[in-house]
């Protein structure tokens, strides 16, 4: 630190800093405390430290079939988003056209807008069309809110890409496919993958959309918002969510070390907002 | 050096919606020469060069390369290869990949291709560098790959992109001279973009000067920097001192000029550019090198006139005068090389100052 | 107007995308918009263009509550959530110097973990016999446990105030960043103290992220429905609610998409104030 700088606001910045954390984390450190405890009521004093919850889990056929819906869908979404995601990023990272800054502008939108209209409005139109609810309608919403992040993380890949980089391989005789295979997609891969990482996350928790576009087969968080009312069902719902949240930091370990590496691979330094944002 | 064509720009004409970015542009570039677009920022060099690569189109006009004409041929079928300002060197490939991404397309086999990359790598000094990752390279190695992976393509034309402007000033110096005596080794025609009139004037066998989409001149260096045929040109190449000058008449003998702060003058036809009307010529140009302070009173010159030093700036090696002559007009730019008997001479002195008819540039 | 080459290879390039989103979000949007205007019969639509239900929507106590409640709710939440918020992100981008990215990776892992999941353990953070109330009777603070924690307006608030603290640090955090050091030292140097400088230079520099982060919980928090659901009681419920209700028990679609549009208009509009009024504020540093 510089001299100059006001020492005693640093440590009071530091205090509120741990303060902070500590709220944010305060429900997430009780999902592994419940997830082992043996009593069967959700509340202290903790009594004992049992794996039961663990074992209930396996032995439920309706959560293994949501769990199998939900993966359908977050798979599906994460190519889906990524794909189109990358579309954009490209055009608006590379190119100059008329309209650009209002059409990336009405892409991003559902970044902004409350999941309940963008739920409700396919609903109405699903409704209007005649169209039954399944699978493939929760993942084309997922879709929708899904490709602004991806958007997000891919133009930071694209837009580090030098483009005399093309250039170059254009000027030594490459094709324009040979081209993105050769250049364009080695250096923009880790922003990919990060892209399909995030979206993968963010379909396998979303719940509002998939609760308004289910049909009969529910997706994960849709069973467990079912699975809420039933107060014997909590503690294994708590083992189910400590595997959740496992699961998501190892994905989003895994996507920001791609992103950084994507970075690395650029000879640009990785910013440190860049893939949230 | 040869005087084949290998490029001929004829009216290249572009536009960038209602900008036009070049108007016209003819010039002829010679197989071998090491040819330069010198002019400030903006002036539509960086557009004519990308135009030749066949990054951009002309609007219209036409672009001959080896006498086919390059309309409709895109870049990776042209017979020019680039080194970018960035360099471009793939962040992602090793030195010697990146030197050999080109010859992929050529149908060689894996030891031949090997073979061009070292020769390439050789011929820049990289001899052993081909397993290094792109990251680990300075500025002046990147340079140097960026160059090789060109070279190693045998193009016609190397076309060079302020190759040198991400360099410190030593480092740039040093790269001016290899360059130089690169190309002439090699014998390919080079064509480098540059803003660096001090560069231009090191590396290039010609020079085109240009101006707000225009060629000024195209000129040899010495040419440019003696006959310049503009005060913008001249100003803009080196230093030049512009003094009002009136004709009063001309003959077999030369133009007669009346320069109030030189004196009187005739010019000899040889140093009149074709086609001046004497009329037309309002001033004169002298370089500060022209100009000569007689420190001693034995010291003799063509003419001579009398001033009174303004301003001195000490450069180690040369000292630069502003120097009022006769009284008349803004102060004039001396320059002389510092002798061991002589220091720099205090402002207010009283000085004279020799010059010659032949130092003249006129201009209209 | 011809189009270049660039701008025609760019239309193409990004039209995959944009006619996903003309599809799926533009056609529904239109569609929700006109549902308003029409009337549930039942099992069916009457689709005579109507103002029925706006006139509902708009002259009805229950909803005009729950509308004023939300914008309400939301209010306070974005007010608290970006209170806290700037405190954070300013430590991150001055004080922070070494491991920057892990403390933003730090904060935003807990919102990864199930939004459901999240909401719930608040319940049972805020319960009766909650991890507050047993800590506080347990350490003897207080006889009787709490009841003003759970099922009001207070757990909403504290629950989305948590829920969107991300989303509230890193765009002012991002602001933050980009601020050259250098106008700080300037303005030290042209004799301002700590606070003024912070006054004149960081916070209006900081403005665009700050009211990016106002935009960004105000308008989503207005459309949730989970978290008063779950902790928010009866008198905590929300605008969101109500059209849930509408599209499902209720069955009356049009009224349920006369009132998300009309929340919708009205949270467009007071977004559209905040971000006038943020420019007026900071508009001139972009």
């Amino acid at each position: 630190m510089r001299p100059g700088h006001n020492s005693k606001r640093f440590s009071w910045l530091t205090i509120y800093a741990v303060g902070y954390m500590l709220f944010l984390y305060a429900p997430v450190i009780l999902l592994p405390l419940f997830a082992f405890n043996s009593s069967t009521i959700i509340a202290f004093p903790l009594s004992g430290f049992t794996t039961e919850w663990f074992t209930v889990l396996l032995n439920n056929a309706a959560l293994g079939e949501s769990v199998e819906n939900s993966l359908i869908v977050a798979v599906s979404t994460a190519i889906l988003s990524t794909l189109l995601g990358a579309c954009a990023a490209r055009a608006s990272a590379r190119y100059r056209f008329p309209g650009q800054r209002g059409m990336i502008a009405f892409i991003m939108l559902p970044l902004v807008l409350p999941e309940i209209i963008v739920a409700v409005a396919l609903l109405v139109l699903l409704m209007q069309l005649g169209l039954s609810l399944s699978l493939w309608t929760v993942i084309g919403g997922h879709t929708l809110i899904c490709v602004p992040y991806s958007i997000a993380i891919l133009s930071s890949a694209f837009h580090g890409l030098d483009r005399s980089l093309e250039e170059a391989s254009f000027d030594l005789g490459e094709t324009s496919w040979g081209t993105f295979k050769r250049v364009t997609f080695p250096l923009v891969l880790p922003g990919v993958i990060s892209s399909l990482l995030i979206c993968f996350t963010i379909s396998l928790d979303e719940f509002i959309i998939a609760f308004f576009l289910t049909g009969t087969d529910a997706t994960l968080p849709v069973y467990i918002w079912s699975q809420l009312r039933f107060p014997t069902k909590l503690p294994s719902i708590m083992a189910l969510g400590t595997i959740l949240l496992a699961l998501s930091v190892i994905l989003l370990i895994l996507a920001e070390w791609f992103r950084q590496r994507s970075a690395k691979r650029q000879g640009v330094e990785a910013s440190a907002a860049g893939g949230f944002l | 050096m040869q005087d084949k064509p290998i490029i001929e720009l004829r009216d290249v004409i572009k536009r960038f919606g209602s900008v036009q970015a070049l108007n016209g542009i003819n010039a002829t570039i010679r197989e071998g020469e090491f040819f330069s677009l010198l002019g400030p920022s903006g002036c539509g060099k960086t557009t004519l060069l990308r135009m030749i690569a066949g990054f951009e189109d002309p609007t219209d006009g036409a672009i001959v390369i080896d006498g086919k004409s390059m309309q409709g041929i895109p870049a990776n079928r042209r017979p020019t290869n680039m080194v970018f300002q960035s360099y471009a060197i793939f962040p992602h490939l090793s030195v010697a990949e990146n030197v050999a991404y080109g010859l992929k397309k050529k149908k060689l086999s894996k030891a031949e291709i090997a073979a061009e990359v070292d020769k390439a790598l050789s011929m820049v000094d990289l001899a052993g560098y081909g397993r290094r990752a792109a990251h680990e390279l300075s500025g002046g190695q990147r340079q140097r790959v960026a160059l090789a992976r060109a070279l190693v393509m045998r193009p016609k034309v190397v076309l060079l992109d302020e190759p040198l402007s991400a360099l410190d000033k030593k480092l740039r110096e040093q790269m001016q001279v290899e360059l130089r005596q690169l190309q002439q080794s090699i014998g390919i025609t080079f064509i480098l973009v540059t803003h660096d009139q001090e560069e231009a004037l090191i590396m290039s066998d010609r020079i085109a000067v240009m101006f707000e989409g225009n060629i000024a001149q195209i000129d040899t260096p010495e040419g440019l920097y003696r006959r310049p045929v503009s005060k913008r040109v001249a100003s803009f190449i080196g230093v030049m001192n512009f003094l009002d000058a009136t004709a009063t008449g001309q003959d077999g003998t030369g133009l007669s000029l009346d320069i109030p702060a030189l004196g009187k003058v005739t010019v000899p036809p040889s140093h009149v550019p074709e086609g001046m009307a004497a009329a037309s010529v309002q001033s004169i140009g002298v370089r500060p090198e022209m100009l000569t302070i007689l420190f001693d009173g034995k010291d003799k010159a063509e003419s001579e006139t009398t001033g009174k030093v303004t301003g001195t700036s000490y450069y180690g090696d040369m000292t630069y005068y502003t120097v009022a002559l006769n009284g008349v007009g803004a102060p004039v730019t001396v320059s002389m090389r510092n002798t061991a008997g002589r220091s720099v001479l205090p402002v207010g002195s009283p000085v004279r100052v020799g010059w010659g008819a032949e130092s003249i540039v006129l201009f209209e | 107007m011809i189009l270049g080459r660039e701008a025609r290879q760019g239309l193409t390039l990004i039209s995959p995308t944009m006619i996903y989103a003309l599809l799926l979000l533009a056609a529904p949007l239109l569609t929700v918009v006109t549902f308003s205007f029409w009337t549930q019969d039942y099992l069916t639509i009457d689709t005579t263009l109507t103002l029925n239900n706006y006139r509902e929507a708009w002259t009805q106590p229950i909803y005009r509550i729950l509308i004023l409640r939300s914008l309400m709710v939301s209010l306070v939440v974005t007010l608290v959530t970006v209170l806290l918020a700037f405190p954070i992100a300013y430590y991150l981008s001055f004080h922070v110097t070494r491991r920057k990215a892990l403390w933003l990776f730090m904060i935003t892992i807990p919102f990864w973990t199930s939004y459901l999941l999240r909401v719930f353990l608040w319940k049972v953070i805020l319960g009766y016999n909650g991890v507050l109330n047993s800590a506080l009777t347990g350490l003897g603070i207080i006889d009787e446990p709490l009841t003003f924690l759970l099922y009001n307006i207070n757990a909403v608030i504290i629950t989305l105030a948590h829920a969107w603290a991300p989303f509230a640090i890193l765009p002012i955090f991002v602001a933050l960043e980009k601020i050259d050091r250098s106008l700080l030292e300037a303005a030290e140097d042209l004799g301002d103290g700590p606070v003024r400088r912070f006054f004149r230079v960081t916070l209006p520099l900081a403005m665009p992220g700050v009211i990016a982060s106002i935009l960004i919980v105000l308008i989503p928090t207005v459309g949730d429905f989970i978290t008063p659901r779950l902790v928010g009681g009866t008198d905590g419920l929300m605008i969101a609610n109500m059209i849930q209700i509408q599209f499902g028990k209720a069955n009356n679609a049009p009224l349920g998409a006369a009132l998300a549009v009309s929340s919708m208009v009205i949270v467009a509009s007071i977004s559209l104030v905040i971000y006038l009024a943020g420019k007026r504020f900071g508009g001139k540093t972009q």
